[in-house]
């Protein structure tokens, strides 16, 4: 039996490095520090969903073959398709992204990672008006007001509040586990109160409805020396329910309601009773607290991208930053969700000059989000292969995409069975990166980290750098075979 | 004739769908975790339905049966809330607004209840949307 210690956890954009594995006999049994989303992955990387050997579609049915035949297969499919999408790559080493690269360069296809259906707005508003950002250390240390808009990583990211946040001692800031611990015991002594006296017969008031669905005022408590955390949804998530003080904005009215406080940091003033469902007396109660903190984040999420606005509401969200650090100090950050879809973004831009969506058809690359990027593409019916590597569009796309996706020749790169793989022609299984494979992956703050390889993967079993190299081989090999017969 | 509320349709996540994907996508962790749809007690008593009891969400593009789960924290009147999978993204807007992303979040939706259906497997899923 050994210990792994320092593992990079290849789960989340968080990429919590302090992971400590248990290895007995060549298999994880136990993991240490790890969310229940790290645990999983690590305990049931071996399951009865892992692809033990790679599948072409024959008839109708997927039937085992071996690497050459897939890689070969694949390489073909690609080379003589016109316009193949290249998509997935959040979820592998940024190793296997510099080949993916090159490989769509070299048959002139669409390369595209999941921040299109993710934070792709994000990008396309820091393009706008640029970025006022840190990093997760840095807020770590020192941030005194953190708020969450249109995200929950208490969900999305578990460990991001006490790694980087409100619950995590910083050198200069404290951790305020202990207060919320606090307040936990009072809302159990309150429903305690209000349970005998509904025993008691004394009435209660009815749980809200949409009549009276209002914003709560802002507590007193925010006043207090010490962090704070604030949180802006549309519904009352987990997180929401550990902040400070929760802002319930009626859906797809954050643009409004990040307008009228950017107004208000200006000393203008509003000639409105309420925006976006928020009282404008508490929206200046808000703008006291942004302007009055030493270091304030704003981390958003989906709640901001895949809301009416997209990346509209990201360009406001980071003027609001710009207006503040007039007045204070202020950062933004976007949730980013696959461990590594910030590394595709940085080794898109790297090699090709543009993030996602990078068209190559015509011999050098070209990109125009709603035009080059993929769920498009395939609602327009324009593309004639796929090759999906480490994502599963197939779960998490528009079923309309999907279809065209599933019509054309498909590709799936990946260590499970998934939606993509369950509907596609050729399922090349891969070692699971971060698990059996190491690699670079890059944190939601564009800050690399190394990935480590604790064990070894199934037997024969190849990794997404190796698939890709192998395959980029062939098809170079094909193409350079019709020039000589050409 | 049966009560329809006229709703706007949330896709997002949760912890349970977060653990069922890295579980695996065929496990019964990320099938119940994926079938469910917040709805707002007040909301669930318009329809005259409890917890767990079948619905059909029906948006312009298309049709599924989840299982409507009352949603614990608080009010979310006139929202239901899926977490992302494939019954979500089988009814969500194809609209990109051309810039990429589809309208994950806000798609306008009708639910009703539908007791007496019952929600698909993925594979009776993936082989009705895709016939494979």
């Amino acid at each position: 039996m050994s210990i792994v210690k320092a593992v990079t956890c290849p789960v989340c954009g968080c990429l919590c490095d302090d992971i400590e594995l248990t290895i007995a006999d060549g298999k994880i049994v136990q993991v240490k520090n790890g969310c229940a989303m790290c645990e999983t992955k690590f305990l049931e990387y071996i399951s009865e969903h892992r692809i033990k050997t790679p599948l072409i579609r024959k008839e109708g049915k997927l039937v085992p073959v071996s690497y050459e035949e897939a890689i070969h297969k694949s390489a073909e499919i690609l080379a003589n398709s016109n316009y193949p999408i290249l998509y997935g790559w959040s979820s592998t080493d940024s190793e296997a992204q510099r080949i993916g690269v090159e490989l769509a360069e070299e048959v002139g296809g669409i390369l595209d990672n999941t921040a299109v259906v993710c934070h792709g707005p994000s990008i396309l508003g820091v393009q706008e008006v640029g970025i006022p950002t840190a990093t997760l250390g840095q807020i770590r240390h020192r941030a005194d007001l953190i708020i969450y808009w249109g995200c929950d990583p208490w969900s999305a990211h578990p460990r991001h509040l006490e790694r980087y946040t409100a619950f995590t001692d910083g050198r200069f800031e404290s951790s305020e586990w202990k207060s919320y611990l606090n307040k936990i015991k009072a809302s159990i002594g309150m429903k305690k109160l209000a349970s005998a006296a509904r025993r008691s017969g004394i009435k209660q008031k009815c749980e809200p409805t949409a009549e009276d669905l209002c914003v709560e005022k802002p507590p007193e408590t925010l006043n207090r020396e010490g962090r704070n955390l604030i949180v802006f949804d549309v519904r009352k998530s987990m997180t929401a329910q550990m902040a400070d003080y929760f802002v319930q904005v009626l859906p797809g009215k954050d643009y409004e309601v990040m307008q009228a406080i950017r107004a208000l940091v200006k000393d203008e003033e509003l000639d409105v009773d309420q925006v976006g469902g928020v009282p404008v007396e508490y929206l200046e109660e808000i703008v006291d607290l942004l302007i009055n903190c030493k270091f304030g984040v704003i981390f958003f999420g989906m709640g901001l991208t895949q809301s009416a606005g997209k990346f509209r509401n990201i360009e406001v969200a980071i003027s609001l930053i710009k207006d503040l650090n007039a007045r204070t100090k202020f950062v933004i950050m976007p949730m980013r969700g696959h461990f590594n879809v910030t590394g595709a973004n940085t080794v898109f831009t790297w090699q090709s000059g543009y993030p996602y969506a990078v068209d190559f058809s015509l011999g050098f690359p070209q990109y125009n989000p709603g035009e080059t990027s993929s769920v498009d593409i395939l609602l327009r019916k324009e593309s004639d292969a796929a090759l999906i590597i480490a994502s599963d569009p197939a779960s998490n796309f528009p079923r309309k995409a999907v279809e065209h996706l599933v019509k054309n020749p498909l590709i799936v790169i990946d260590p499970h069975m998934n939606v993509t793989s369950m509907v596609g022609d050729i399922m090349i299984p891969s070692a699971i990166v971060g698990i059996e494979k190491a690699g670079t992956a890059y944190r939601m703050d564009h800050v690399p980290l190394p990935l480590k390889k604790v064990v070894e993967p199934p037997e024969g079993i190849l990794s997404d750098e190796e698939i890709l190299h192998r395959i980029l081989k062939e098809v170079k090999n094909i193409k350079s075979k019709s020039m000589e017969a050409n | 004739m049966k009560q329809k509320l006229k709703v706007t349709l949330l896709t997002g996540r949760t912890i349970e769908q977060g653990v069922g994907k890295e579980a695996g996508k065929a496990t019964e962790k990320y099938f119940d975790s994926t079938t469910m749809c917040y709805m707002d007690s007040g909301d669930m008593k318009k329809l005259g339905i409890k917890s767990n009891t079948n619905i059909l969400v029906t948006t312009p593009n298309g049709a599924v049966v989840l299982r409507a789960i009352k949603y614990p924290r608080g009010a979310m009147p006139g929202m239901i809330y899926i977490p992302y999978g494939p019954w979500a993204n089988s009814i969500v807007s194809n609209e990109t607004t051309s810039i990429g992303m589809p309208s994950f979040k806000g798609t306008p939706a009708e639910v009703e209840p539908a007791p007496d259906k019952s929600v698909l497997t993925l594979k009776e899923l993936v082989k009705n949307q895709f016939g494979k």
